[in-house]
């Protein structure tokens, strides 16, 4: 059976003669409305050699303003075209410049197909590598190499047999499964629509049947999931909404409920047109339980033997797509279809040219590069391997501060959860805090270097003391004389630094203490994410604001000095960004008398 | 679906997705509703996202107080029939000061009563995303857009930096001040929406078929008079015409085409040998080169 809707994505530069190819599908699909065809019959680019009156193919597909300033393709354009009785191709037209190789990414993630093309008389660049490698990574099934202006070689099959000899390499390191190479004219529609019949040596089928042939590689099996994306309660009782993949589900079937791997049948099913037997791969659907189960967003349903996994250690290939970089031991929110889940990167392999087999160890991951990261997640989630489930193997990493999207990734392996299973303790953080007649908290104090945490730290802590309250102060140079002794201070480690410290203060909140933390930790995501693990009410994040010339000037440390002679890069402020906090608790002005700003902080704070 | 298209089912169980997607993850969502046939669509994708539970979120119509009467008319009876809450904004400033679509310009009315106006209704209802119907194939910059498109702080869209959109992992997290908007129907074409509106039996404005109407020719446009605020010509009637509207908007602003098609066959016909672009008839488009990539980047929808 033919696959109603394909989606394609083509990939090459605009000389490359990627608008006229697209131009000319659209034409002979009969996608473009005869306005629009006219006037690209009397517009003209300047330097065009298309006689007036000739449709200019390239004109038909003209994008932002941006681009057409400065003549390049930016961000991804979709355009759907009629292949012929009920199928659809969708065209995602991708930019090819290396510095909108994110946007390559976005169409290359969901296409079945890519046409990657080469201008023949320029031959293979760095950039067909790249995206043959993008179209590898992302799992592209079907990749079709256009090599275009053989008219200017007067279709000669030698120059075609060059290029595919050129490419042959890549195509081995790449472990491509069969490509298809074309010979094509886009100017003169040669082999598009129609088999050429100057290319008499090809004897193969042209890119529209290329395209309409296209045939996925679906498992046999069926395996159908369901992830819960809404659950809503209705005067007729519990409704479960969804989408099923990997195949179809039917009224009265048993089901395994996950995670609680419970058993449960389906009593009233309704597509989306109303109550239904059956639904199919793809399709979206409510459904009843024949008992009353909470299953929030996020469980996921499958048949009885579905060979699902939850793990919280993953390994997997990740394309950068932020300028600012990846970074060990920080922490990312991953979304992977309905799964939201905090995660913490454990290691950076930075592969280069593309190849696994060259590799290096590294702490970070610049834009437009390809690694492969290890993480853990804050909890168990059922990512699958992407080599098995498109669908269910893919996942985005966000920044928690931004909330950009700033990673691609495809799960490798799962690395197992460590089998650990933690105990419950009858005496808890409320009895321990009532025992001290407080309760427990962290002060969270960050700024820049000689901003006056520790002094501040100091005598917040002499006068809770006082009040005979527990209290402890975890000061981040003290730490870094024992507990942190490995770190040093790139953005890494500074994550690391701050993961360990609020770990620490984790327990001693647990233990019932008033926790005062003095570091500089100057990046917005890892005090996201310390706040992260504590409730609502323990974590209090003061901002001592003091400009950089008076941190400069007390200079406690020496380290402004160093910093000034050369011989430290990393100093928060001056080599290193800091962060400034989007929504403290308290904002205090360290410039002023320790024992002002110690008193706003009693009265707001404890 | 029993019966009926594969194309058809699959873009359906998307824009479902992307609905429910929405109505999960977004906090205050709501439908623009713009009375048109891409919101009859979308409003019937969101009654059948939720069956059998209602519709979770209310719809907002921008009014520019210049629609044709019978998509007021049909408006009205629309959310009673779905059961759904609506919202009307006015750009009252707008009204206060006089902007019409005769009098400033149509790119400058255009501006202070649609795109203004939906600024001031979304943060008036603090609504933190707008879900909307329109479809890439209407016009190039909206060939560009992601479905979930993030707008910055002034509901501004940048062209030029969209957050990455990979696979069916939709991010619709937001920073402070941000919003978002939201595409169900990105992938439909023009034709989809007439097929779809047939296949499902849904009510569509009468505007949309074919009767014979009072019109002015306006260059090579068709205007219909709608009421008598339309400034005619020294001595000029209103010709008896058989029209029909491809697109509903501000009815000095949305020109007629010439056809006898009066029911949802006749109309799918004519849509699938159609020769001009479907915004061809919509006058505020042609204003200037880059119009519609301008107004989305002040915030038109």
């Amino acid at each position: 059976m033919q696959q109603p809707i394909i989606r394609a994505l083509t990939c090459g530069s605009v000389d490359d003669g990627k608008s006229t190819l697209i131009g000319r599908l659209l034409v002979a699909t009969d996608s473009i409305p005869q306005d629009t065809l006219e006037a690209a019959r009397f517009t003209r680019r300047s330097g065009s050699t298309i006689a007036a009156g000739e449709v200019d193919y390239s004109l038909l597909t003209d994008g932002l303003e941006a681009e057409r300033e400065q003549g390049i393709t930016i961000d991804v354009a979709y355009r759907s075209m009629q292949l012929g009785d009920d199928q659809r191709l969708i065209l995602a037209d991708a930019p090819g410049h290396e510095q909108y190789t994110r946007n390559m990414a976005v169409a290359a993630s969901r296409a079945d197909i890519a046409l990657v093309l080469v201008d023949a008389s320029k031959g293979v660049r760095e950039q067909t590598q790249r995206h043959l490698t993008i179209c590898s990574v992302m799992g592209v099934e079907k990749i079709i190499i256009i090599i275009n202006k053989l008219d200017q070689f007067d279709y000669n099959q030698d120059k075609f047999n060059e290029i595919c000899n050129q490419l042959a390499p890549v195509i081995t390191q790449l472990k491509l499964v069969n490509p298809t190479f074309l010979p094509v004219s886009a100017l003169y529609g040669q082999n598009l629509a129609s088999r050429s019949e100057v290319i008499t040596w090809y004897k193969g089928e042209c890119l529209l049947e290329l395209i309409k042939g296209f045939k996925p590689n679906k498992q046999v099996a069926n395996y159908p999931r369901l992830d819960i994306t809404l659950n809503k309660n209705t005067p007729s009782g519990r409704v479960i909404y969804g989408r099923v993949f990997g195949g179809s589900i039917s009224n009265k079937d048993k089901l395994q409920l996950w995670p609680a791997k419970k058993t449960v049948e389906i009593a009233k099913l309704f597509d989306i047109s109303g109550e239904v037997q059956s639904v199919g791969d793809g399709q979206s659907v409510a459904l009843q339980f024949t008992q009353e189960i909470d299953a929030p967003r996020g469980d996921i349903l499958t048949s009885p033997d579905y060979p699902l996994e939850f793990n919280n250690r993953f390994k997997a290939q990740v394309i950068w797509l932020n300028e600012a970089p990846l970074i060990r031991s920080r922490s990312y929110t991953l979304i992977s279809g309905v799964t939201n889940v905090a995660v913490t990167v454990t290691s950076i392999l930075r592969q280069h040219n593309f190849t696994s087999s060259d590799s290096s160890v590294s702490e970070t991951l610049a834009v437009n590069q390809i690694g492969v990261i290890e993480f853990v997640a804050d909890s168990q989630v059922a990512l699958e391997t992407y080599s098995k489930s498109k669908e269910f193997g893919n996942f985005i990493l966000v920044d928690r501060a931004s909330k950009e999207s700033i990673g691609a990734g495809m799960v490798i392996a799962a690395l197992g959860s460590g089998d650990i299973t933690t105990h419950s303790y009858q005496i808890g953080k409320q009895q321990r805090s009532a025992q001290k007649q407080q309760s427990s908290k962290v002060i969270w104090l960050t700024g820049l270097s000689g901003s006056g945490k520790s002094t501040i730290a100091n005598e917040l802590s002499n006068q809770l003391f006082a009040l005979g309250k527990h209290v402890y102060v975890l000061d981040g140079d003290n730490l870094r004389s024992g507990l942190n002794i490995d770190l040093g201070f790139t953005p890494a480690d500074r994550a690391e630094n701050v993961r360990r410290v609020s770990q620490v203060a984790k327990l001693m909140v647990d233990a019932g203490l008033i926790v005062i933390v003095a570091l500089v930790s100057p990046y917005l995501s890892d005090r996201q994410r310390a706040k992260s693990i504590f409730e609502a009410d323990e974590f209090f994040e003061i901002f001592v604001d003091t400009p950089l010339e008076i941190c400069q000037l007390r200079d406690s440390k020496g380290l402004y000095k160093k910093a000034k002679d050369g011989k430290i890069s990393n100093l928060s402020g001056v080599g290193q960004e800091y962060e400034v906090p989007t929504d403290p608790n308290l904002v205090v002005d360290g410039s002023k008398e320790v024992a002002k700003i110690v008193k706003e902080i009693m009265e707001k704070i404890i | 679906m029993a019966s009926g298209s594969l194309v058809l089912a699959q873009l359906e169980s998307e824009a479902i997705e992307i609905i429910r997607h929405t109505s999960a993850t977004v906090k205050k969502p709501v439908m623009l509703y713009s009375i048109g046939k891409d919101s009859s669509v979308l409003l019937h994708l969101a009654m059948k996202a939720f069956y059998p539970a209602p519709i979770p979120f209310p719809l907002l119509h921008i009014d520019t107080t210049w629609k044709f009467r019978e998509m007021i008319t049909f408006r009205d009876q629309i959310s009673k029939q779905y059961g759904v809450e609506l919202f009307v904004h006015t750009n009252k400033d707008g009204v206060a000061a006089n902007i019409t679509p005769f009098n400033t310009g149509i790119s400058e009315y255009t501006r202070v009563m649609k795109t203004v106006a939906l600024r001031q209704a979304l943060d008036l209802y603090g609504f933190d995303g707008a879900l909307g119907g329109s479809r890439r194939d209407e016009e190039r910059s909206r060939a560009k857009e992601r479905v979930f498109s993030v707008r910055g702080v002034g509901h501004s869209w940048n062209p030029r930096m969209q957050r990455p959109e990979l696979w069916r992992s939709y991010n619709s997290l937001l920073a402070t001040g941000e919003s978002l908007r939201i595409f169900p129907l990105s992938d439909w074409v023009e034709a989809d929406i007439w097929q779809y509106i047939y296949q499902e039996n849904i009510p569509v404005n009468p505007l949309y078929f074919a009767k014979v109407r009072p019109v002015v020719k306006r260059g090579e446009q068709l205007i219909m008079i709608d009421d008598d605020r339309y400034p005619l010509n020294p001595g000029e009637q209103p010709q008896q015409i058989e029209v029909r509207f491809r697109t509903l908007g501000c009815y000095p602003l949305t020109a007629a085409t010439q056809s006898s098609a009066k029911t949802l066959p006749e109309i799918v016909d004519e849509v699938l040998n159609v020769k001009l672009s479907e915004r061809a008839t919509r006058l505020i488009d042609g204003a200037n080169e880059d119009s519609m990539e301008k107004k989305k980047i002040e915030g038109y929808f």
